[in-house]
């Protein structure tokens, strides 16, 4: 039994089912990340979760109470929204205490509490402004003071950090992570932005189409992603896909690739039961990162494949050199050191992780090995 | 318990109180817009003179309206009403924006000056043009003052002529409304688009007939559907300006069903009248609403 | 002229211009005449007029026709000027602006805010009766006011105007209210507030600019309607547009143009008045509803 429970959760309208049978049971003081490209559900959850919507069928309890049916404002939660939700024309303090008002706390309470508030989170000299004249980094603050004051059982986040510039957005990513840290709360999170998702969770759940893809931590999803979804939405950029055939040679399982001219190379797995697939078509996911110059190979692994093929397109990212090249009739990205010595149109020999690759069924698009 | 009981009950005391605040404008559009409508076209279906009486009588007002040479002029002098003071309305709202959007000085000035016949009671605007245009003391008689002794405007005391002095005021008073639309609409179009037409090596003439022009589509829709439906009810000006007249020139149907109704007592007939106006109305307002509220949800 | 600007990006030759300064003056002329008719015949003997003087200044100065509209001229059978008229129309227009401004308001949030099943339906149905053909329901209304006692009184005009332009108000409030950010709505749900909290602490704060366009626009609609008047009103709750009518309309005696054109300007004064004064709040206002959705 967890702290925050959702069982069988979901969600229609009319006949259309948005969200399908969700069960995720959350630890007390987790960091639960729900991620998915729009319109996956992870916002229909989130505010299932609040009572903002009801939930058709399954329940959700927090702190083993069932919340079906119960009020937004009894279940003991706060939420900071993406727009930061602010009352235009209160003040920053009577929108951080507004909550405890409408719950009848008295007023020396209420000033106590916006105290502690304000100065956990450094925004004292803001108090008597209108939200009108803040900064997006200063509005997003507050929002959060507004959750922190309630002191609530879990703390729910909507995309919290999508308004803010690239540079805030790390900033405050940041702020976040320490404020969990701090205060050990529960925290469960919607983002669409899958570094955001690795960085600050303890917990990612994947979701696309309604449906709870893997449910793990950031280094499960990321290094045994369940399916083909997962794999190619976790990771910046995204993990090569390459369509390859399993063959036996020498007594071990190996993919056979198609190179550039169309001559096949033969990369070895490193698990046995891949035998299994002898014959048959896989697909092939190789991390960018996976793929290098020979000297920058990955020193720890005993599985290290060598194949030489033609660079397409070389683009130099400051800290590292991404390099196109073509696999099995698809591109395929390299992550190269920057002064790896690739130029467009010449070939080159790489290095492949072959310890970190992963073979997908292409019928069920599931991952068969690891 | 108790408590637990109290807040289920205020939880869902919250989802009924929304529908709760909206019934009792329910409840008069359904009494007093819904079921009047359907009182009013049962009424026409019945024997009502002086007083609403329920005798079934069928089609017979209607067959009678019909015969009613009454109803046909003001039927026709609808049309012609309708056409011009729609078409003038447009021509002159668009042409008027179109100017008003080029850097014009004291646009603001000009706007309030189009604008301002929108606030008066059509009964100030038809008093206004009564005696302005009256031949007795107004533009003729002042004409001919003046030296231009054979100058003659009597429209407004000639049969022929007279309905186009209804179309007058009535276009004095709203084209100043819908120049106001129009030149929403010029300056919701983006710049970007102008300037890149202008690149193209398009003309001003062009730029307005092929690019400007027919992004304003929506806006000769909302002009068409407020202008036709206002024309419709056209009733309060023709009694200050006319009174329905000279003869019935000027009648319209509201004017006539007035008349039949409360002066005439011929109940019966005037619901009929009604009720044909408003199938008129529905069938340009039911799309248009259906169209507008399906977009927006 | 420079190009960047937020109107037009489009330029005009010398002459083009000049011509555009034409017509626009033209028409502003056109737009005046009435006025000017108005305005200088109210202030002149009726011999001036009469004479072929209409479009001449005064020779003679004189607020005798004001005087003469407001508090004794012959309308109906008392010579008592349009003074109590002008106060029946504002007991009738306050009240029913009042009213059909706060369920517009209420309707609004609503149906923008508190949706449920076929609330696009119920909104078409509302906003279908700004629309009607008022001939429709004359009969049954002079019946039903009849009925609750209402007939030929204020009241019976005050619920009226109600009845017909909760959907404008509704229209009104609603749109703006769609574009107000519903995550405010959900923020305060969290924290505790209920319905008419929201309403009052939230939405209504931010609601000036429309609640301004809702007023003016119903304002101007019941203090210039005429055929609910005509039909509904008793000889002691008559509006002024009646009694302006009627005054001009009389068919005894002189005609005194002059006084009627200084009962017109009395009774366009109080909407003018608010045209003037709010007319840029009311386009305000309805651009921050449009403008932000």
């Amino acid at each position: 039994m967890g702290f925050l429970d959702i069982d069988n959760a979901t969600k229609a309208y009319g006949a259309v089912e948005v969200l399908h049978r969700v069960d995720i049971s959350v630890q007390e003081g987790e960091f639960l990340v729900l991620v998915g490209p729009s319109g996956c559900g992870k916002s229909t959850l989130l505010n299932m979760i609040a009572g903002l919507e009801d939930i058709t069928s399954g329940e959700i309890r927090i702190k083993d109470t069932l919340m079906n049916g119960v009020h937004p404002s009894k279940r003991n939660i706060a939420m900071v929204f993406q727009s930061y939700a602010l009352y235009p024309n209160m003040t920053v303090g009577q929108n951080i205490t507004f909550g405890l008002e409408m719950h009848g706390v008295p007023k020396p309470e209420r000033e106590k509490a916006l105290k502690e508030a304000a100065n956990l989170l450094q925004i004292e000299p803001l108090l008597d402004r209108k939200p009108g004249a803040l900064s997006g980094g200063q509005r997003q603050r507050v929002a959060m003071g507004r959750a922190l004051v309630r002191n609530p059982d879990v703390f729910l986040f909507d995309e919290p950090l999508s308004n803010l510039d690239a540079k805030l957005r790390v900033d405050m990513r940041t702020e976040i992570k320490k404020l969990h840290q701090k205060l050990g709360t529960t925290i469960v999170y919607v983002t669409h932005d899958q570094i955001e998702a690795m960085t600050l969770s303890t917990r990612i759940a994947v979701m696309n189409g309604g449906y709870v893809q893997q449910l793990g931590t950031p280094q499960e999803i990321y290094d045994t992603p369940a399916n083909i979804f997962v794999a190619t939405f976790m990771g910046s950029p995204a993990m090569n896909v390459i369509p390859a055939k399993v063959a036996i040679k020498d007594g071990l399982p190996m993919a056979l690739v198609a190179l550039h001219d169309g001559s096949e190379v033969a990369l070895p797995f490193s698990q046995q039961n891949m035998a299994d697939w002898a014959g048959k078509e896989i697909l092939l996911g190789i991390r960018p990162e996976t793929i290098t110059d020979e000297d920058a190979a990955d020193r720890k692994s005993s599985n290290i494949a060598h194949l030489s093929n033609r660079i397409v397109v070389t683009e130099p990212a400051g800290s590292d050199t991404f390099v196109t090249m073509t696999l099995g009739g698809k591109d395929v990205i390299a992550r190269m050191r920057s002064d790896a010595d690739v130029r467009p149109g010449a070939d080159f020999t790489f290095a492949v992780n072959m310890e970190k690759a992963i073979a997908f069924d292409p019928a069920s698009q599931n991952r068969i090995a690891p | 318990m108790a408590r637990a009981a109290q807040a289920d009950f205020k939880t869902r005391l919250q989802v009924w109180l929304p529908k709760l605040v909206l019934s009792p404008s329910l409840a008069l559009m359904l009494v007093f817009v819904y079921g009047f409508i359907v009182f009013s076209v049962y009424l026409s279906f019945t024997d009502s003179r002086l007083l609403p009486s329920y005798g079934w009588v069928g089609l017979e007002n209607y067959s009678k309206l019909w015969r009613l040479s009454h109803w046909w002029t003001s039927i026709s002098n609808m049309a012609v009403f309708a056409f011009l003071y729609i078409g003038i309305c447009t021509f002159l709202g668009l042409g008027l924006a179109i100017f008003l959007d080029q850097k014009i000085r004291a646009e603001g000035m000009l706007r309030t000056i189009y604008l301002y016949p929108m606030a008066l009671s059509f009964i100030v605007t038809g008093t206004a043009w009564k005696w302005f245009l009256d031949p007795g003391i107004g533009l003729e008689n002042v004409m001919q003052s003046w030296g231009w002794v054979s100058f003659e405007f009597d429209w407004i005391k000639n049969r022929d002529f007279a309905i186009y002095t209804v179309v007058l005021a009535a276009v004095w008073q709203t084209s100043g409304f819908v120049m106001a639309m129009f030149l929403a609409g010029l300056r919701g179009i983006d710049n970007e688009i102008l300037k890149a037409a202008q690149m193209d090596g398009a003309s001003n003439w062009n730029l307005y007939r092929r690019i400007i022009i027919p992004q304003l589509r929506p806006a000769f829709l909302s002009a068409f559907v407020i202008l036709s439906h206002l024309a419709i009810k056209t009733f309060d000006l023709v009694i200050a300006l006319t009174g329905g007249g000279p003869g019935r020139a000027t009648e319209l149907p509201a004017t006539f069903m007035y008349s039949y109704t409360f002066s005439r007592n011929q109940m019966g007939i005037g619901a009929a009248s009604a009720t044909i106006m408003l199938m008129t109305i529905a069938a340009i307002m039911i799309p248009y609403l259906y169209a507008e509220l399906r977009e927006k949800s | 002229m420079s190009v960047a600007s937020q109107d037009t990006a489009i330029r005009t030759g010398r002459a083009v211009r000049t011509l555009i300064y034409l017509v626009l003056v033209l028409f502003a002329l056109f737009y005046l005449l009435p006025l000017y008719v108005m305005v200088v015949n109210s202030v002149k003997p009726l011999v001036e007029i009469t004479g072929g003087g209409m479009m001449n200044l005064p020779q003679v100065f004189t607020l005798e026709p004001w005087a003469k509209a407001w508090s004794s001229a012959q309308i109906g059978v008392q010579p008592t000027g349009l003074s109590p008229y002008f106060w029946n129309s504002i007991k009738m227009v306050v009240p029913a602006v009042a009213i059909s401004t706060v369920l517009g308001a209420l309707n609004g949030y609503v149906l923008t805010k508190w949706r449920f099943k076929y609330d696009t339906i119920l909104f078409g149905l509302i906003l279908f009766a700004c629309f009607i053909p008022f001939q429709i329901v004359l009969i049954p209304m002079a019946k039903m006011l009849g009925l609750m006692g209402l007939a030929g009184t204020t009241w019976g005009l005050v619920l009226v105007h109600v009845v017909y332009g909760v959907g404008f108000t509704t229209l009104y409030f609603r749109n703006y209210y769609a574009v107000f950010p519903t995550e405010l709505i959900r923020a305060a749900q969290i924290d505790g507030a209920g319905f008419f909290q929201i309403f009052w602490r939230i939405l209504l704060p931010s609601s000036g600019p429309i609640a301004v366009v809702s007023i003016i626009w119903q304002f101007t609609n019941i203090w210039n309607d005429f055929l609910f008047g005509a039909s509904f009103a008793g000889a002691d709750s008559q509006p002024m547009t009646v009694a302006l009518n009627n005054l001009v309309q009389a068919s005894h005696g002189v005609k005194e143009y002059n006084v009627h054109f200084a009962g017109a300007i009395l009774a366009a004064l109080p909407t003018l008045l608010v045209y003037i004064v709010a007319g840029r709040y009311f386009v305000r206002g309805l651009m921050a509803g449009s403008v932000k959705g």
